[in-house]
């Protein structure tokens, strides 16, 4: 059993008493519902829990805030960029590439805080005031971090402009640094003190600099030794702040307002060549003696001293733990693995630590009824278990229109699910039966290459026709256009409608010669049979003869077939007297027609061939 | 095309509309509604793009879309027109129809008529009452026209409390869109695609011509028609593509156009300048076809700082400035003459564009990305 890293929180649920009686619970994807039972701890269960209602208790509430789903989709195109980043690219370009990420994803978490701020501030209510204020200094922490992250592990400075990077990091999150580099220039050397710093970069080697610095540290102990600012106490102690003497720089602690602060202000005036394995040393101490053993550290102390140490795996499971939303860790992680920072540190069930992340976050953009098509992309680069989660989750989409559904199938057919293709449009097309909707039935059925259901839909055509003696949906049948191939049994209606026409047009003798290949090829359902023979009675009937010896013993072929091998209905006995009745009516009559034409035909064909 | 502002403004965005200038009038466009989706609480929400010559509150800059006022929308926005200067009407995924009222003095919207029961698909005096989403909308003072899934028309009037008149089951699939052709004649789409042209004049149910496709019934979702030829029509497809009809000739469209890799959402014809086209789709892409042969010659390789071109006919670039012919130049099938160039318009590929509006120089489109995104040189 693994040991918690931390003492979980407990959430009371309104209106149970949970004293009195038990509460249930399960898991979904991202939440969890909660009710009261009957049962109860002590005495007999009562008949009816007090509490009628059921919760559902979120822990990532972010996804829900308006101004951090700026934050959501913002970052959602970035991602998909460094996906894209070219995989040949290496060295330098591929560097530089790497970091313009990371300053991307910084500037849009900024934008978000400045958001934030504009808001807290306007917020009438007090209460809203300070929930955004606290998101705000998360958002700030988010940055603080990410920022150190980009300096020792995405940029990897070197000795030298590491500083430098440190300097601008703590400038930029610290707006009491301003008032100490005031103090600072005041000083004997303001000059001294800008040459030194004005480093291109490229002109001096290491060395040259750390030549430099030792000079001028020499300089400033001797200045000290001689006691030369021996009459100005302030200067005095400016000069030992300048010499990196610890001591002096705590005195002014009120300025330094946290102890990373004062870490780079130490390594600035003791070793400003520090390289970054020496910096965790540094940090630890820088800590310890900032705090002095009057606070314990802060879980961002803690992650950041992480970073300094360079322990990535640490930044993240602390990150993990303080944040409430799998955003940051995700992303941080995803960049730091295409820097090729982190071993395939495999987690119990195979997958590496990146794609665990994203599957956790993209998870839990599924859980929102809006933000699930950015967790569709999350979930294609992750090369294991992604798409199969993705299949998952893409069915319990609710489709309320069908715009939505269209958008979830051109999702599954980009991704060739053909399995979800044909079970979504499964769904709706029962839905558009259900409501009556055959063409929209229809519709879906020719998406989903689904011939089953297609089939159902042309019998429900069959039956209304039956029931009602014409066809509903004309535009639909007359229409079919190459859908028809589809099944057969929709070839059959549409066929048979062309059947209709034709009729309807006089075009007897390709009416006659349509309906028996109908009945002759099969593709007419049985039940259907009947129909058609009587369809053939009008036909049969003229005064012309449509249809020829041949046709006609064709015809009486399908009756026998029909009459010889009708099944027994467990009917009651008078039903089945009474069906019986109109139907041996029916093969009488059709018997009898079928009789004169074939006489009438032999004898016009007789005739024919004689003269 | 130049400057293009892109907004993130947490809402999927499904309907994004220009509010039409009054008539005669020399300004541009300035202000627009959107209409989201896919949220618990929708919204329709109207943006001005006016000149904010500093910086304000926002932090916002010039150029940049500030929004005016929003009010809740019951169900996804599945529709939006500009009814007038100040109504807006909408279609929802609810079977509702409404009319919003803008109030410039106050920047706010409200409700000012509604039918609630416009589309369903079994009615509300059964007990299995179930409503349909209404798919369409267009508007022409005083008439409004509906369509939705349940395959029904409806023809409303403004502050009349009942449907004019209602054509019921007038498709057996959905109806998707629905434009006016003259003024008593409107076109429908299908999902198999059908174009069906009703005249209101006539009593029977049934339309007075279908036109479809060939081969295979793929869905249409989107129409428009030419503003000055009221004969000549746009489709966009479920597979992308664009089809240009003459609906007084034959069934068949004349022109069959490959374009977007997925469903097209939105085309349009622009209303001042229409030989050129507008289309967005589900593929995260919004073109601009442009069809007009007034143009110097270019080279086949011709790039234009970072948007991509391409010609659609293999015509040699020796050809004379054609005088623009009587004919449209969408009907025109000579494959000699023909040249339509496609730009594409937004800089990066996002997720599905799912409404476009163009108002002379103004384009306004919206996306999944919950992104709104704003141009005002389309011309340049």
């Amino acid at each position: 059993m693994e040991e918690l890293d931390g003492e979980p929180t407990v959430t009371l649920i309104p209106g149970v008493n949970s004293k009195k009686n038990q509460m249930c619970f399960d898991w979904g994807p991202g939440e969890m519902l909660v009710c009261e039972t009957s049962f109860n701890k002590k005495e007999k269960s009562e008949m009816v829990p007090s509490c009628p209602f059921i919760y559902i208790i979120r822990k990532d509430v972010d996804v829900y805030s308006q101004i951090l789903r700026k934050l959501f989709n913002e970052s959602h195109g970035i991602f998909l960029g460094l996906q894209r980043i070219d995989e040949e690219l290496t060295g330098k370009s591929r560097k530089s590439q790497l970091v313009r990420v990371s300053k991307n994803y910084r500037s849009v978490i900024r934008a978000c805080m400045e958001e934030m701020h504009q808001v807290a501030i306007a917020a009438k209510d007090p209460a809203n005031g300070r929930q955004f204020s606290s998101q705000v200094s998360i958002l700030s922490a988010m940055e603080l971090i990410w920022n150190l992250c980009e300096i020792l592990f995405i940029e990897v400075a070197p000795a030298g402009p590491l500083l430098l990077h440190l300097l601008d990091w703590v400038r930029l999150h610290v707006c009491e640094v301003d008032s100490l580099s005031a103090d600072v220039l005041g000083s004997e050397n303001p000059s001294k003190h800008d040459s030194f710093w004005n480093l291109p970069g490229n002109t001096q080697t290491l060395t040259e600099l750390e030549l430099k610095w030792q000079h001028w540290h020499e300089e400033c102990e001797r200045y000290l030794q001689d006691s030369t600012f021996a009459t100005s106490p302030h200067l005095e102690s400016l000069l030992k702040i300048m010499l990196g003497d610890e001591a002096a720089l705590l005195e002014q602690k009120e300025l330094l307002s946290n102890w990373y602060h004062f870490l780079v202000t130490r390594l600035l005036y003791s070793n400003p060549t520090v390289k970054p394995i020496d910096l965790h040393y540094y940090a630890q101490s820088s800590l310890d003696l900032f705090l002095g053993g009057e606070s314990s550290p802060e879980p961002l102390d803690n992650i950041l001293l992480a970073a300094f140490e360079f322990d990535i795996h640490q930044v993240i499971k602390e990150c993990s733990i303080a944040l409430s939303n799998w955003w940051f860790v995700a992303h941080l992680t995803d960049l730091l693995d295409h820097c090729k920072l982190l071993q395939s540190h495999n987690l119990y069930f195979g997958s590496n630590m990146r794609e665990f992340l994203l599957l956790e976050y993209a998870s839990g953009l599924f859980a929102h009824p809006s933000l699930w098509q950015l967790g569709v992309d999350y979930f294609d680069y992750c090369p294991e278990l992604g798409r199969v989660s993705l299949e998952l989750h893409i069915e319990r989409i609710p489709l309320n229109t069908e715009q939505k559904a269209l958008k979830v199938l051109r999702i599954c057919e980009q991704r060739q699910m053909t399995e979800q293709v044909r079970s979504i449009c499964k769904i709706l097309a029962m839905r558009a039966v259900r409501n009556n909707r055959l063409g929209s039935a229809l519709s879906w059925s020719i998406r989903a290459k689904d011939a089953a259901f297609a089939t159902l839909v042309s019998d429900r055509f069959l039956r209304d026709y039956c029931e009602r003696g014409c066809f509903s949906d004309l535009d639909l049948i007359d229409n079919l256009g190459p859908a028809m191939m589809l099944s057969d049994r929709l070839t059959f209606l549409g066929k048979y409608r062309e059947f209709h026409r034709m009729y309807g047009e006089k075009r007897f003798a390709d009416a006659a010669s349509l309906l028996l290949s109908l009945m002759t090829s099969r593709i007419a359902p049985r039940s259907f049979w009947m129909t058609l023979l009587t369809d053939a009675l009008p036909l049969l009937e003229q005064k012309q003869v449509i249809f020829s010896a041949e046709q006609t013993y064709e015809l009486m072929r399908c009756l026998e077939d029909l009459t010889s091998r009708r099944p027994v209905h467990g009917e009651s006995d008078t039903e089945q007297l009474q069906d019986d009745d109109i139907e041996t009516t029916k093969v009488e009559m059709l018997r009898l027609s079928l009789a004169r034409n074939l006489a009438r035909a032999i004898i016009r064909e007789g005739s024919l061939e004689g003269s | 095309m130049e400057e293009i502002y892109a907004k993130f403004v947490s809402q999927k965005i499904s309907k994004t509309r220009w509010r039409p200038l009054p008539p005669g009038s020399l300004q541009t466009a300035e202000t627009f509604a959107t209409g989201s989706w896919d949220n618990e609480e929708n919204y329709i929400s109207l943006w001005s793009i006016g000149d904010f010559g500093n910086l304000d509150s926002d932090g916002g800059f010039e150029g940049d879309h500030q929004l005016l006022c929003s009010i809740r929308h019951h169900g996804d926005v599945m529709d939006l027109q500009f009814f007038d200067q100040e109504r807006i009407v909408a279609a929802s995924s609810t079977g509702c129809v409404t009319v919003f009222l803008h109030h410039p003095n106050n920047q706010t919207l409200s409700i000012n008529q509604q039918w609630t029961t416009a589309h369903y698909h079994t009615g509300p005096g059964s007990p299995s009452y179930s409503s349909a989403a209404c798919t369409g909308v267009v508007c022409n003072n005083p008439e409004i026209v509906t369509v939705g899934e349940d395959g029904r028309i409806n023809l409303f009037r403004a502050d009349h409390k009942e449907a004019v008149r209602t054509i019921d089951n007038a498709d057996s699939s959905t109806l998707h869109a629905v434009t006016f052709l003259r003024t008593p004649e409107i076109l429908t789409v299908n999902s198999i695609g059908q174009l069906k042209i009703w005249d209101f004049r006539q009593q029977g149910n049934e339309p007075s011509q279908i036109l479809s496709l060939t081969g295979d019934r793929v869905p249409l979702h989107c129409v428009d028609r030419h503003p000055n030829q009221q004969h000549v029509v746009a489709t966009g497809g479920q597979d992308g593509m664009l089809s240009i009809w003459d609906v007084r000739q034959g069934t068949m469209p004349v022109s069959l156009l490959k374009a977007h890799e997925a469903e097209m959402w939105e085309v349009h014809f622009h209303p001042s300048n229409p030989d050129h086209l507008f289309t967005c789709s589900e593929d995260g892409s919004l073109w601009h076809w442009d069809a007009s042969t007034d143009v110097p010659e270019k080279s086949s390789l011709f790039h234009q700082g970072g948007r991509s071109s391409t010609f659609l006919s293999h015509s040699i670039s020796n050809q004379a400035n054609v005088h623009q012919s009587v004919i449209s130049s969408w009907l025109s099938t000579d494959p000699a003459k023909d040249r339509i160039e496609i730009t594409s318009l937004l800089p990066s590929r996002s997720l599905s564009v799912n409404s476009l509006d163009v108002l002379g120089p103004c384009l306004v489109c919206g996306t999944d990305a919950e992104a709104i995104y704003v141009t005002r040189h389309l011309f340049s």
